[in-house]
């Protein structure tokens, strides 16, 4: 365990006691306000050694400043957190020289080239100078950018600057990583090339600490998710695990009369028949979505919907997104609700 | 790099705790950042370059002959050239302000500040390179002055006074850092930079002899601290006036503002969120 090979002492005994025993973060009770905005309001979290845990949540649910919190940036207001087995609040130092950080801007230096960047960063991290070049060289080796060493990161692409701000998070070897929206305002080609890298990186036995606000994003990364919602964890679990737990999948009926919507929900929840999730109603599309387990379900549900007299216009199954995983846990949109800047949203004030 | 991802970085600092060589070791890395940055946007030393002879030229040639008399434009070099080295390190201090908010608006000062460093290596890094740069300023305006016929009495002096102004601008920069810190923009900070600046440059004894001036902006004169620094130094470079009392009162001026904006900055930079 990574734990063992660390300077500091002191350190197994921070992690509380349900903690698992792999654990390379823990969150207990996290708390962050800001006035009337709880940022946080009572996070609890694990991320196993050697997995990708993926945060998810909409604009302003908190991930931001969860990651702010793990990476010493900011003081919680209560609530524990631990990284590799250091208490964030009263090891700081210690913590920062555990962790990477990839932010959802790139921040790296634009005025400096991709390889004085992590020059920089690696003296920063007290290598010598020899393997300080060394290591700037084969992390822009590794990460495709050899060719645009000595250039300017301010003529760099979206992509390469990522790519750069992952290898700058990569110099420490750091015990975990965290990656806030490594791929927010990319272009898909551009994000395909990011989370390329990433997933290298997890085969290679990285820890890291993924948010996202892109389903697809968390399903191709993480192996583990954690719902966020204002502050609030909603769900957690393995993926599977997740959309097992809202169903195998995913009716979508239309009632002919579109006035008829909310009483085919009140239907199929009195029929009891939607096995883990409860019945949610779609008004934009006219349409209510059931998670289902069998084909059995499916037939029934028909039943009971012809029974109550209601018509339909159409109905289809689906494989819940987690979209969808999402609109069923917390019963609303996972989009932003009002906060229109996915700018530094949850750090105002 | 699977068994390298998990193990811990090879600095051995007992808990975390960062000692002086691991201290100057990333303030050098950060100086050179700094420098780097000069060599990639020549442009931001303008100000170290163009603003000492812009300024001697304008005041020798355009307010010399009024204030010294005319064809007196010699005596006049001898008495701003003091005081405009005095006057360069609040310019130069205010760029330190502005430079750093910059940092603030991109994510790189996330990076430095979830690194293991001490906070307060990035500030001193930021003012080692603005002192450079005060050097640099300092001596193109010495260039400016002796070819249009300043004339030093005593070249130790001389050094004296450059040290001066250096230890009074270095603790001005303190101000200006803290106000990059806390502040929203650039902008303001240069706003707020001329503002301050202005009355207490030109309400001192850097250009003309508070001699001439109404009581009231005698007595604010008097008291200014750049009135006692313009005029230490002159003392220091011309020689033949009792500067010691000057001197000393600059470098209190410079010990207190350290004293209490230092600490005021490093506080604010590290609890900034």
């Amino acid at each position: 365990m990574a734990a063992d090979t660390l300077v500091g002492m002191t350190r197994i005994d921070n992690n509380p006691s349900d903690a698992a025993p792999d654990a390379a973060v823990t969150v207990r009770g996290l708390v962050k306000h800001y006035g009337e905005t709880k940022a946080l309001n009572g996070v609890d979290l694990d991320v196993r050694e050697g997995t990708v845990l993926g945060v998810l949540g909409p604009n302003g649910a908190g991930k931001t400043t969860l990651v702010r919190c793990l990476s010493t940036l900011i003081t919680p207001d209560a609530g524990q957190a631990t990284v590799a087995g250091y208490d964030v609040v009263r090891q700081p130092r210690q913590t920062r020289r555990v962790i990477g950080l990839t932010g959802q801007y790139a921040s790296v230096d634009e005025k400096l080239s991709g390889y004085e960047n992590l020059y920089m960063i690696g003296r920063l991290l007290d290598l010598p100078r020899k393997e300080a070049r060394a290591r700037a060289d084969g992390l822009l080796e590794r990460f495709s950018l050899t060719e645009a060493a000595k250039r300017p990161a301010s003529t760099y692409s979206g992509g390469m600057r990522r790519r750069l701000d992952l290898a700058a998070s990569m110099i420490g070897h750091p015990a975990v990583l965290y990656l806030d929206e490594p791929t927010t305002g990319l272009d898909p080609r551009t994000r395909n090339e990011v989370w390329t890298e990433v997933k290298r990186m997890v085969a290679e036995g990285a820890t890291v600490l993924l948010t996202t606000q892109y389903m697809e994003e968390a399903e191709q990364l993480a192996s583990e998710l954690t719902v966020i919602d204002r502050g609030k964890v909603i769900a957690g679990g393995r993926i599977d695990e997740l959309k097992a737990k809202v169903g195998g999948r995913t009716l979508r009926i239309r009632p002919a009369d579109p006035m008829e919507l909310r009483p085919t929900a009140t239907a199929l929840d009195e029929f009891g028949l939607t096995g883990p999730g409860n019945a949610t109603v779609d008004t934009e599309t006219g349409t209510v979505l059931v998670p289902i387990l069998s084909d059995e379900q499916l037939t029934a549900v028909v039943g009971a919907l012809t029974a109550r007299g209601i018509t339909l216009a159409d109905i289809a199954t689906e494989l819940p997104s987690l979209d969808e995983v999402f609109l069923s846990l917390t019963g609303h949109k996972a989009s932003a609700p009002q906060d229109a800047s996915p700018a530094r949203e949850e750090v105002a004030a | 790099m699977t068994a390298a991802t998990l193990t811990a970085p090879t600095a051995p600092a007992a808990e975390g705790r960062i000692g002086l060589r691991g201290n100057l070791r990333h303030i050098g890395a950060l100086v050179r950042r700094n420098l780097l940055w000069i060599r990639q946007d020549p442009e931001s030393m303008f100000d170290a370059i163009l603003f000492p002879i812009v300024f001697c030229l304008l005041f020798v040639f355009v307010f010399g002959g009024a204030i010294a008399g005319k064809g007196h434009q010699e005596q006049y070099v001898n008495y701003v050239v003091p005081g405009l080295m005095a006057m360069m390190g609040m310019n130069i201090a205010m760029g330190v302000g502005t430079g750093f908010n910059q940092d603030f608006q991109t994510g790189v000062m996330d990076r430095f500040r979830s690194l293991p460093i001490a906070r307060s290596s990035v500030l001193i890094a930021k003012i080692t390179v603005e002192i450079g740069r005060m050097l640099v300023a300092t001596a193109i305006l010495l260039g400016v002055g002796f070819s249009l016929g300043l004339s030093v009495a005593d070249v130790t002096g001389l050094f004296e006074a450059i040290g001066l102004a250096m230890v009074f601008g270095s603790s001005i920069m303190w101000i200006f850092l803290t106000m990059g810190v806390v502040m929203k923009s650039a902008q303001a900070i240069q706003g707020m930079g001329f503002l301050v600046l202005m009355p207490l440059q030109f309400g001192s004894s850097i250009f003309s002899p508070p001699s001439t001036m109404p009581g009231w902006l005698k007595a604010f004169t008097d008291y200014n601290p750049l009135s006692t620094l313009a005029d230490a130094a002159r003392g220091l470079m011309n020689g033949g006036l009792p500067v010691a009392h000057d001197v000393l009162i600059t470098l209190i001026w410079s010990a207190v503002i350290t004293a209490v904006m230092a600490p005021i900055a490093i506080r604010k930079f590290t609890t900034k969120t």
